[in-house]
């Protein structure tokens, strides 16, 4: 084990390569991540504060069911 | 090719897919090391430090490739106005420059003991280099703009006159005399490399490239509800008309 990580004397240079990209990436996928959540979060209280319109599919529909007659609403999908 | 351009179809394509990249990812990335710690040979001259080419050669294709995906992606946004082209560039920006440091960083680690020096000024580094830059300077200047409209289009522009770069990074090796060693695996002829090392290769290369499709899928979902937020935001500011105004990018597409 002790000779795996010894790395024939080059530890010093092959450890950091590989931490650095696990670095790296997981930094990435981490950020996106929150990004994400932050993101969605921001979307769903601001949906909710309006009523939405023709936001979503269902809502589209429903408000096409609603006032059948319009079909203006339900032209998307 | 438009019926891709619909950000609704996108979300559940995307929701579909990013299982199997998540799974490809993780699989691929315990088998990739396992194979680049334990399951290859040290190198005859370069002893264990030939292990750092399975980071480092696999980060520098996806430097290429990616920003390459990028440059195609603009050349869509603007020619069709694409509105998931745009947005697909911007979200693979910071992960194709992460790749390129990744490639810098592990080649200097690299070169600190096989070439006796951290960095030269040679073409392939030097082109590398270039790329690096490429990708902060779109990143930066597609976020410089008040009118996100604005700030893709000069993005856009800017990854196609980038996009000489590429070329030159893959075929420095052979037009100039460097320190840099030629391609060993994508070459005329096929791999001159040992199979017990090229397999590292390819499965850290098939995992950097799963890792790319999750993370990229997540940011343009993320993307896409920051356009929504963004016309959701103008439409209050704007007084309830029918928030039409500004509504462009996206929201075109939603109807379809």
């Amino acid at each position: 084990m002790t000779e795996f990580l010894h790395m024939g004397g080059y530890a010093a240079y092959v450890w950091p390569a590989y931490g650095i990209a696990t670095i790296v990436l997981l930094g990435l996928l981490v950020a996106t991540w929150k990004g994400l959540r932050n993101a969605e979060a921001t979307l769903k209280a601001l949906e909710s504060a309006r009523p939405p319109r023709r936001r979503t599919r269902n809502s589209g529909r429903k408000a096409a069911e609603q006032s059948a007659g319009t079909p203006a609403e339900a032209s998307e999908g | 090719m438009h019926r891709f351009a619909n950000p609704a179809r996108f979300l559940r394509l995307s929701a579909l897919l990013l299982p199997w990249c998540a799974g490809a990812t993780v699989i691929l990335t315990i088998l990739g090391l396992w194979f680049s710690l334990f399951g290859s040979p040290p190198d005859y001259q370069q002893g264990e430090t030939v292990r750092i080419m399975y980071i480092h050669v696999p980060a520098a294709w996806m430097s290429l490739f990616v920003y390459t995906n990028m440059a195609i992606a603009a050349a869509c946004g603007l020619v069709w106005k694409h509105p998931l082209a745009d947005l697909f560039a911007k979200a693979a920006a910071p992960i194709g420059a992460g790749f390129t440091f990744v490639c810098l960083v592990t080649g200097s680690l690299w070169g600190a003991p096989m070439w006796g020096t951290w960095w030269v000024w040679d073409a392939r580094l030097t082109s590398v280099l270039i790329l690096f830059f490429l990708y902060l300077g779109y990143m930066a200047l597609v976020n410089a703009f008040d009118d996100p409209q604005r700030g893709m289009k000069a993005g856009n522009v800017l990854l196609l006159v980038g996009i000489v770069n590429v070329p030159i990074i893959k075929f420095s090796v052979d037009w100039w005399n460097t320190l840099h060693q030629p391609a060993s695996v994508v070459r005329m002829g096929g791999p001159s490399i040992d199979p017990s090392m090229l397999t590292p290769l390819l499965v850290m290369a098939g995992a950097f490239t799963a890792y790319f499709l999750a993370v990229v899928l997540l940011r343009v979902r993320t993307e896409i509800a920051q356009r929504k937020i963004q016309t959701l935001r103008l439409a209050v500011a704007g007084g309830p008309a029918d928030g039409v105004a500004g509504e462009g990018g996206v929201t075109d597409g939603m109807r379809g």
